[in-house]
């Protein structure tokens, strides 16, 4: 086929994976959008297929099968509760594949004799490094969601003076690749022969694997720091750079469509991050270094707990629901690792046939991905409009007679309206404490990610209900039952 | 020439920037990790470059960079778009259509 038929194929594969984007607006369009966006990529493949540079089809064919197969295996076996994992895991090998096609594209240059111009070797720097610390960078978000590595944040002293210094390293790098790459810089006029002088032979193959691997090391410094309530923060941004990578991978091959689809994924990832650390009130700086505000001189948990948390049984809390009229659930990881969404969907539809009105209300960086909760509940079946943005349910949540909280801790914290020394200061929370009884489930009194007190649990209107979630939910629900 | 052609690289990657923002910022928050998985299967148009450095069969080396590269964007497209698919369904289920 011919090159222009190709690009308009290209561009018409573009168009899809924008419809299909913009599908995703809407529960109802979505499943559709999903679809329009891999016959985008279907037709992209194809088409790509048809090029004449194609000679043979047999490694092709054993790449897509293999690949596919373990695709399928991932997609279908994955539990919900395990999303994160394997959407980091997904973004490194999109990131790995940029570098690699980067790769080949810069030797395939160098062996033809033609001297690559300055276009294909900066983007293919670029593409390596990025691609790189997408790579690394979601392995090592991979293990900490998994718990292969220590979730907390880990520093050592001296971490950003590296990080620095390895930044440094893969962008000279890169620089080296571009200048061993050509024949010549022309400055004002005189044309110096930098190709004769530095190109030998394969000095710029040298230099991106260098580049490459330096760009490793950095990926995998700048995730250690990050603690686990900040994940989500982290694999939207991962996110972006492999959007990112592939951007760049398109200007190593001047192909439209990796552009235009590498830029769309790239913004979209900003603005997931974006929007996560509003929610967390932090900079993007603080969240990547690992940095939390120091916390002032606030109060120790004994203070505040000392004689005024009430544990409460399941019984107790069945009773409570029996005389609401409106509840407000709300999750938080402690959901996810209890595995606790049907048991919970279970205890809000029996309430809701004994004619109580539930709401669940789900903060922005619940979980450790955006959207997760949101995933979560509705593979138990939970109706996507009783889903409630914070925003959308904190104007009226004064009105709900039990706001039931699992699994959530700091995104609940009154401290953040209340004390301005506090490390989360200003986070905008679920205003909870405002319902006329807070019941929390929660297996002890230890602190969230904030590693502070919560005073929330000690206060008049709140009752502790100490223990798994899923099993307090059961009993809660098995007691309500017999009410 | 070349010139011609980066800066028509630029132009169009500037732009899709402008039309990532528009749309993603309608995306309400509860499909976050539908968009995530879906952008992210969509990043895997890296196969398309993997796919000419395979199939070009240049030299070793190149097609098993090439080869490499095919399968661990395959993995990314098939694995992206199928989880994304599941997590859909069960959103559309419960909405009234």
């Amino acid at each position: 086929m011919t090159q222009v038929l190709i690009n308009l194929g290209y561009l018409v594969a573009a168009v899809f994976f924008i419809v299909g984007l913009k599908g995703l607006t809407h529960p109802r369009t979505a499943v559709r959008g999903n679809a329009l966006g891999a016959c985008g990529m279907l037709l992209a493949v194809v088409i790509t297929l048809t090029h004449h540079g194609i000679v043979g089809f047999e490694v092709i064919l054993a790449g897509l099968v293999v690949g596919a197969a373990i695709g399928v295996v991932l997609a279908v076996k994955i539990e919900m509760t395990s999303m994160p994992e394997l959407v980091a895991l997904f973004n490194g090998f999109g990131g790995i594949a940029s570098v690699l096609v980067a790769g080949a594209a810069l030797l395939e240059h160098t062996l033809h004799g033609g001297a690559p111009s300055a276009q294909i070797t900066v983007a293919t720097a670029a593409s390596g490094l990025i691609g790189a610390v997408t790579f690394w960078g979601s392995l090592v978000a991979f293990g900490k969601l998994k718990g292969l590595l220590n979730e907390k944040a880990m520093l050592f002293t001296g971490q950003q003076v590296l990080n620095a210094a390895l930044l440094v390293l893969a962008l000279a790098c890169g620089a080296g690749v571009v200048m061993t790459s050509i024949d010549s810089v022309t400055v004002i006029g005189h044309a110096f022969p930098v190709g004769e002088i530095l190109h030998t032979n394969s000095a710029n193959i040298f230099l991106y694997g260098l580049l490459v691997l330096a760009a490793s090391l950095l990926g995998v410094l700048l995730v250690m720091p990050v603690g686990g309530a900040d994940m989500p923060v982290v694999v939207a941004l991962l996110n972006s750079y492999s959007g990112i990578a592939a951007a760049a991978t398109g200007f190593v091959l001047s192909n439209n469509v990796l552009i235009i689809t590498g830029s769309l994924v790239g913004a979209s990832g900003l603005i997931l991050t974006q929007i996560m650390c509003k929610a967390m009130n932090r900079s993007l700086t603080n969240v990547l270094f690992g940095v939390l505000a120091p916390s002032g001189d606030s109060a120790t948990a004994d203070e505040v707990y000392a004689g005024r948390v009430k544990a409460a049984s399941p019984e107790e809390v069945a009773l409570l629901f029996d005389a609401a009229r409106r509840v407000v659930i709300v999750p938080g990881y402690g959901l996810a690792v209890s595995q606790a969404q049907h048991s919970l969907a279970n205890l809000a539809s029996l309430l809701e046939e004994r004619g109580t009105e539930v709401e669940y209300a789900v903060h922005p960086v619940a979980g450790r991905m955006p959207g997760h909760m949101n995933v979560l509940l509705a593979e138990a079946d939970v109706p996507y409009e009783s889903l409630k943005d914070m925003d959308e349910i904190n104007p009226y949540i004064d009105q709900a007679d039990v706001a039931l909280i699992i699994g959530a801790n700091d995104v609940v914290n009154p401290l953040a309206r209340t004390d301005p020394s506090s490390p989360i200061a200003g986070m905008p929370i679920i205003d909870v404490d405002k319902a006329k009884t807070v019941v929390i489930i929660k297996r002890s009194l230890s602190p969230g990610f904030a590693g502070i007190p919560n005073p929330l649990f000690a206060a008049d209107n709140a009752l502790m209900l100490f223990g798994d979630g899923k099993k307090m939910v059961l009993g809660i629900l098995a007691a309500l039952k017999n009410v | 020439m070349d010139l011609e052609l980066l800066m028509a690289g630029i132009t169009i990657f500037v732009l899709a920037i402008f039309v990532g923002f528009e749309i993603i910022t309608k995306i309400p928050p509860t499909l976050h990790t539908p968009l995530m998985s879906g952008s992210n299967a969509i990043s895997g148009i890296t196969l398309v470059g993997a796919l000419l450095s395979a199939g070009a069969q240049q030299t070793p080396v190149t097609t098993t960079l090439g080869l490499l590269a095919v399968i661990f964007a395959t993995i990314n497209v098939v694995g992206g778009f199928l989880v994304t698919n599941r997590m859909l369904e069960m959103f559309k289920q419960k909405s009234p259509s």
